[in-house]
């Protein structure tokens, strides 16, 4: 099970990636925003893709009575989310070691695909929920205060994914290179899972 | 497809309009509507499309810089340089204001001439540009990241200073020559006694390489002609300055008649550099003088003017070698270099011919030491030695020439109100085209350099009459801008310019537009009253001196209700502008204010003096329509009686 193991090491040290790229990316363009302003989102927190983004978005947000977009220690996802990954790093490569030395079964590889997909799903869904708060919770006391032509009141949660037209905006919100990173980790250890049960089987036949 | 049926749709709207155009010849159309030529086309740049060109055009008697792009003929933006502009508070603001100081005081005007654009290796490189004023003398740099002018120095010893502010293909030197000789020291003297007692002087002023500055290194004391344009040598000639004069009779009355009497007029050709050496060896005399340097920094957003006590001046004939005087017919007035370096055109602007000396022959008939005599001691060289050859008839009037870089020469006629194309070394007149009316400067970009971009051809003309729609007896000036690609030149496009262009300096914008600054860091905002955090927006009295520290962002101010000024007080709103992304900035405005508004960029500092004269509950608000809530963006200031006893209070938001 040496290569399993080997491939399994290199698909949950991808991961690491999200340290350094951003998971996921929002951009805001307008009529008068021919540069669009955009956000990076960091397992770590939310940066602007130009220097003044952050400021310039809250700026407008605060017309329509959006809050300002959190920082870091606003939220206890940026503290858990890079502990999280860590965790399952680390357990992603003491599984492919393991394998590699024939000490556990190519089904670990799985397992931890299995349990990386329900925290990924997780994720995602708590991501969605904050930016269903983020859009909906607005301030009574908001400038400008929108509805719906059915009379509701008008939210701005960005799409979880693909385009929206907000207003005067174009919202473009699609996964990053950090999120590209943790798909083809996660199917790299799928493919350790085959090739560790091809490589099994192959033993079992010789044993025979 | 599309471009056949466009072709196709051209052929038979020309073959319609042709026959019916003839009476617009004398419009300078050449008899074709604009749809028989692609003229509108090579014109048209399509709306959200850039120019390929920038173009700074003096402004004349507005004392500024207006830039434009080409071929459109837009105008971007009109520079501040030398008059007060209400529209930013240039000149108006506290930080502002020493920009304009001189010797004699606040000059709130000039007469701006000669731009252009720094070089390096004799190419543009589109740091800075310089342009002179004319009539109190000065120079200023305007930096071409911010396009705001950073740097004013004002000439001692000199009055008109026309023959100014080209400079050298490094960039080591700008210079300014007076137009007008007067007496140096001035000194209370018979106007009468102007001849052999007036000096001309020509000032050399290195430019720093890293900061653009400009220090007066040396004044030329010449006799005292007038000193009416200039050029540097480039290339083979690098090293050397041309100037034309005219009144070398020394008349100081009808110069009209009495400055024409000579034949012949002189170029001088200074070799600067022998000077420098001269210079740096300790030469010279330092006498006393009285001029202002004003700075303008970008991180204080704020100016300085310092009083200059003394320059260094040079007697020319003391440095045997560093001037000598080409004999040049007909009082010429533009002396310009073709990029070789080789042939020095003097356009003698009485004369229908224009002269062109040789540097190769003038620097062989120094070295044989074949003079003509001298003026005030400085060696005549003789005009069949120095003379390359000249362009005859080639129109009546010629005031200055441009280059290609194609081995053509572009020369615009005042008189004739034409513009003629010749080429270098045969003297051959290739092409003329009428401008209307009675072009002064031409410009072609890059033409003051060894690279010029030969695409266009821009007429800066001094008379417009009946070009555009009629506007009472006052109109703005008018440019014409031909292609020059062809062997004959082709009219493309009249647009207006403000003020009195007298020359214009163009640059292909990929050089300099990526560098355009888009707005001012507030972290590296270092103006002594910048109000960073909303924290610290506060107002301060120091007896009757009320200093307001106030920040602006989409769409308030910060405070925007004051209380506890009175009558008499001096008020100083220091407004800082928080705003982090491009063109958002914000206006300024104070009812009954005896100066301007500001205009603010994002990350600026600018301060406005409001004197308080009535009592009462006054307005101010944002001029520059930032936002959807412009209109809320407003505040009041409570003036009360100068024996009042009101404390002063201010918030913002509180109910």
């Amino acid at each position: 099970m040496k290569k399993a193991g080997i491939i399994m090491i290199i698909g949950s040290l991808l991961l690491l990636g999200l340290f350094k790229f951003p998971l996921w990316n929002i951009m805001l363009g307008a009529p008068q925003y021919p540069d669009p302003l955009g956000m990076n989102i960091y397992i770590q927190g939310i940066q602007g893709v130009q220097e003044f983004d952050i400021q310039n978005i809250n700026g407008l947000n605060h017309y329509i009575g959006m809050r300002t977009i959190p920082k870091a220690e606003d939220m206890w996802e940026f503290e858990v989310f890079p502990l999280v990954i860590g965790i399952m790093v680390g357990l992603g490569v003491i599984i492919g070691l393991l394998g590699f030395f024939g000490k556990v079964s190519y089904k670990w590889f799985l397992g931890w695909f299995i349990l990386m997909s329900v925290l990924g799903i997780m994720g995602m869904y708590d991501f969605n929920q904050w930016l269903i708060d983020y859009g909906t919770n607005l301030d009574p006391r908001a400038i400008m205060k929108l509805e719906n032509l059915d009379g509701t009141p008008m939210s701005y949660k960005p799409p979880l994914l693909g385009y929206q037209k907000m207003l005067n905006f174009d919202v473009d919100s699609w996964p990053a290179t950090g999120a590209y990173m943790i798909f083809v980790g996660m199917m790299l250890t799928v493919v350790a899972f085959f090739v560790g049960k091809y490589e099994h089987n192959k033993i079992k036949k010789s044993n025979i | 497809m599309k471009n056949t049926i466009n072709i196709l749709i051209t052929i038979i709207m020309t073959a319609g309009l042709v026959g019916c155009n003839n009476s617009e010849d004398k419009r300078g159309n050449g008899g074709q509507g604009g749809l028989a030529t692609n003229a509108a086309e090579k014109v048209y740049v399509a709306p959200g499309d850039h120019d390929e060109f920038y173009a700074f055009f003096s402004g004349g008697y507005s004392g500024n810089l207006t830039v434009y792009g080409l071929p459109s003929g837009r105008m971007f933006k009109e520079i501040p340089v030398f008059s007060q502009f209400a529209t930013s508070g240039y000149g108006y603001s506290e930080e502002t204001k020493p920009m304009l100081n001189t010797s004699f005081g606040f000059v709130p005007w000039d007469d701006s001439h000669h731009p252009d654009i720094s070089q390096t290796n004799g190419k543009l490189d589109g740091r800075w540009i310089f342009i002179n004023g004319n009539n109190t003398p000065r120079i200023a740099r305007i930096d071409l990241e911010t396009f705001e002018t950073e740097e004013i120095i004002e000439i001692p010893n000199s009055a008109g200073n026309h023959s100014s502010s080209f400079i050298t293909e490094n960039t080591e030197y700008v210079v300014a020559g007076t137009r007008f000789s007067v007496p140096v020291p001035q000194r209370d003297m018979s106007i009468k006694d102007y001849k052999g007692n007036f000096k001309g002087a020509i000032s050399f002023l290195s430019v720093d390489q890293d900061t653009g500055r400009m220090d007066i290194k040396f004044q030329l004391m010449m006799p005292g002609f007038n000193y009416d344009l200039s050029h540097p040598g480039r290339d083979k000639s690098h090293g050397w300055f041309f100037f034309t004069t005219y009144n070398t009779e020394e008349a100081n009355t009808l110069l009209e008649v009495n400055a024409s009497q000579n034949d012949k007029d002189f170029i001088a050709a200074v070799n600067w550099k022998l000077i420098e050496e001269y210079v740096n060896n300790g030469g010279g005399t330092k006498m006393p003088a009285e001029y202002a340097h004003n700075v303008y920094d970008h991180d204080t957003h704020a100016a300085t003017s310092t009083m200059k006590k003394e320059v260094l001046t040079v007697d020319p004939t003391k440095v045997p070698g560093a001037v000598y005087f080409l004999p040049t017919p007909k009082s010429p007035h533009g002396v310009d270099v073709d990029p070789t370096g080789e042939y020095i055109i003097g356009n003698g602007k009485l004369s229908a011919d224009l002269t062109v000396h040789s540097f190769t022959k003038m620097i062989d008939a120094i070295e044989k030491k074949n003079f003509d005599g001298e003026a005030y001691g400085i060696p005549i060289l003789k005009f069949d030695d120095v003379l390359a050859g000249t362009v005859k008839q080639g129109g009546l009037g010629p005031l200055h020439t441009e280059f290609d870089g194609k081995g053509n020469a572009y020369t615009t006629f005042f008189i004739s109100s034409e513009v003629v194309k010749w080429k270098l070394g045969t003297w051959e007149v290739l092409d003329r085209q009428p401008v209307f009316y009675s072009v002064g400067h031409g410009m072609i970009p890059g033409g003051n350099s060894r690279e010029p971009f030969g695409k266009y051809f821009v007429a800066m003309n001094k008379i417009t009459k009946d070009r555009y729609l009629p506007t009472g007896p006052e109109l703005e000036h008018s440019a014409q801008l031909f292609d020059i690609t062809g062997d004959k030149m082709e009219l493309l496009l009249d647009f207006p310019t403000h003020g009195e262009p007298h020359y214009a300096a163009g640059i292909p914008a990929d050089i300099i537009k990526n560098n355009s600054k888009k707005f001012y860091k507030l972290a590296e905002n270092k103006h002594e009253h910048a109000t960073i955090t909303d924290a610290d927006a506060r107002v301060e009295r120091k007896g009757n001196e009320v200093h307001v520290y106030m920040t602006m962002i989409r769409s308030h101010f910060n405070p925007d209700n004051i209380e506890g000024i009175k009558v008499g007080d001096k008020v100083y709103f220091h407004v800082t502008n928080h705003e982090q992304d491009f063109d958002v900035p914000h206006g300024f405005a104070m009812i009954g204010a005896n100066n301007s508004e500001l205009l603010i960029m994002p990350g600026q500092t600018k301060t406005l003096l409001w004197e308080p004269k009535k009592v009462g509950v006054w307005p101010f608000y944002c001029t520059d329509f930032c936002s959807a809530l412009h209109q809320e963006m407003q505040g009041y200031i409570r003036v009360s009686p100068a024996s009042s006893n009101i404390e002063l209070s201010w918030g913002l938001g509180e109910d």
